[in-house]
């Protein structure tokens, strides 16, 4: 890793995302349940943030309003100052590996969203991204041969093959062995050196958003609201048994009420 | 597979015409042919060109009745499952008609296209629309919001969206749906040649009786109908197999 990279973080980079004042009230059965508290979050430009809280708290309800799948009930988010309104090839969610379709080989996934390009450069795109999650050999494969761990990379091939400028990924990992996981943690940070997208990433994994995040966005049980941001000032790639990883984890720890003893 | 476990069926299937022949020379008066006299029946029908105008003109029917109403019942089907307002709609309309066995429709067939290859047409159609509706209504509300999601976000408009995410989605759920279809409709052919026509499988059967009691020609169209259907499911499973389908199927 180069002293450049172990740095990072613009100070004066641009907010990239900014959530403003986010409600969010389901109704279903007469009956309401608030999901979203005044939830105020900037997000610059290049940032790795980790969302993180008790699970059934409302990160993915929050992570689904900043990608426009979800109108919040009150206040709004922006991106570069324009109001979210619905999806937007700019900005790709990333779901578990069960986002991959199952009808397209490896190569139909990648260049799924590549369908404006002309036939030679979606080729060259794919052949890219193929390389760079390590899937070369595979091209034909469909994803019931994969392992899930492949799919997961070809979930993320798929995502940045369309050269989007941010990322959403909601809990990606979560369905991976803890050896894969681990494995898939690395590859999305190099990825994400290489490329430099804006990342939002829901996880329950204290250690997975501490290994990761430039920011950890600490989320209240539901109503969610902000509790606390952590910004995690360790340079990659990280030692995950140095007193400063362990200070911040378990600061965290503390804040969601965990005891880190079992 | 070995070629023992391959012949086991086709033994199995010798030993029972074996009995059946046996008893049935055993049995005093007449219950059932042996298969002897069927093969002899099917003989007759080959010698007098019945056998393949009655098969082709089952077939003709069933094609027709079970395409057009694979035509207008897939997208029809579709399209109510993708707008759910649509939907609620017209749920009540499609599950009254719905149970009404084609048969009961006969009386109406004939009254509207008279005796002909319309009526059994049509009968055929009435059976294939229903399930192929449901199945297609079903189908899409089945598909995994991920996938949809993941559609509109990649930037796809309605008419991509359907070409690439819709159509691909739902297509082993419909080759499903299809596959029991022509069952059903292969069922129904039989019966509505029994009254609307006079042609066909279904009539040869009852023709027969009437005409003579020919148990050897009715047996003999029971089992040409059996073999037929046999045929039509595993043409149909086929297509269970091609490798963009598959993943349908397992639970991989």
């Amino acid at each position: 890793m180069s002293t450049e990279a172990a740095i990072k973080l613009p100070v004066a980079s641009a907010i990239k995302l900014r959530a403003e004042h986010v409600g969010m009230v389901f109704a279903r059965d007469g009956k309401t349940t608030e999901v979203l508290n005044d939830i105020d979050l900037e997000v610059r430009e290049g940032e790795f943030v980790c969302l993180v809280g008790p699970s059934g708290c409302g990160k993915s309800t929050l992570l689904n309003v900043m990608g426009g799948f979800l109108s919040p009930t009150s206040g709004q988010v922006r991106i570069d100052g324009q109001v979210v309104r619905g999806p937007d090839p700019r900005r790709i969610f990333v779901f578990q590996e069960r986002g991959v379709f199952p009808w397209l080989t490896v190569e139909g996934n990648i260049g799924f969203g590549l369908f404006k390009l002309s036939r030679a450069e979606r080729e060259q795109r794919i052949k890219h991204y193929v390389n760079m999650v390590g899937l070369q050999g595979f091209e034909e494969a469909y994803p019931s041969e994969l392992s899930g761990g492949m799919k997961q990379r070809l979930e993320v091939a798929r995502a940045f093959a369309v050269n989007p400028d941010m990322l959403y990924l909601d809990e990606p990992f979560g369905a991976l062995d803890s050896i894969t996981r681990l494995v898939m943690r690395g590859e999305l940070l190099r990825i994400w050196e290489a490329e430099r997208k804006t990342v939002i990433f829901v996880t329950h994994d204290i250690d997975e958003a501490v290994q990761l995040a430039d920011r950890v966005v600490v989320l209240s049980a539901r109503p969610a609201s902000i509790q606390e941001i952590v910004n995690i000032d360790i340079a990659h790639p990280r030692d995950i048994s140095s007193p400063r990883y362990l200070e911040l984890r378990d600061g965290i720890l503390r804040q969601i009420g965990l005891a880190h003893k079992i | 597979m070995n070629l023992a476990v391959r012949l086991r069926p086709i033994v199995f299937i010798a030993i029972l015409l074996v009995i059946w022949q046996i008893a049935i020379s055993r049995h005093p008066g007449y219950i059932l042919p042996g298969p002897l006299g069927v093969v002899g029946g099917i003989v007759d029908l080959i010698r007098h060109g019945l056998l393949l105008k009655y098969v082709v003109a089952s077939l003709f029917r069933v094609t027709w009745g079970f395409v057009l109403a694979a035509v207008l019942a897939i997208p029809l089907g579709l399209t109510i499952g993708w707008y759910s307002r649509l939907e609620m709609a017209l749920n009540p309309i499609i599950q009254i008609l719905r149970p009404i066995s084609p048969l009961a429709w006969i009386p109406i067939a004939i009254l509207w296209f008279g005796v002909g290859d319309l009526s059994a047409v049509f009968l055929i159609f009435l059976a294939c629309f229903f399930p192929l509706l449901l199945t297609a209504m079903n189908a899409v509300r089945n598909i995994p919001s991920v996938y949809i999601n993941a559609g509109r976000n990649f930037g796809m408009g309605l008419s991509t969206l359907v070409y690439s995410v819709l159509y691909p989605a739902v297509v082993p759920q419909l080759i499903i749906g299809l596959r029991i279809t022509l069952g059903v409709a292969w069922l129904v052919v039989v019966a509505a040649e029994m009254i609307a026509v006079d042609s066909g499988l279904g009539f040869l059967i009852v023709d027969a009786r009437n005409a003579g009691n020919r148990y050897d020609l009715v047996v003999a169209g029971m089992l040409i109908i059996g073999t037929i259907g046999l045929l039509l499911d595993t043409g149909m499973r086929s297509l269970e197999k091609i490798k963009s389908f598959r993943w349908g199927y397992s639970e991989d």
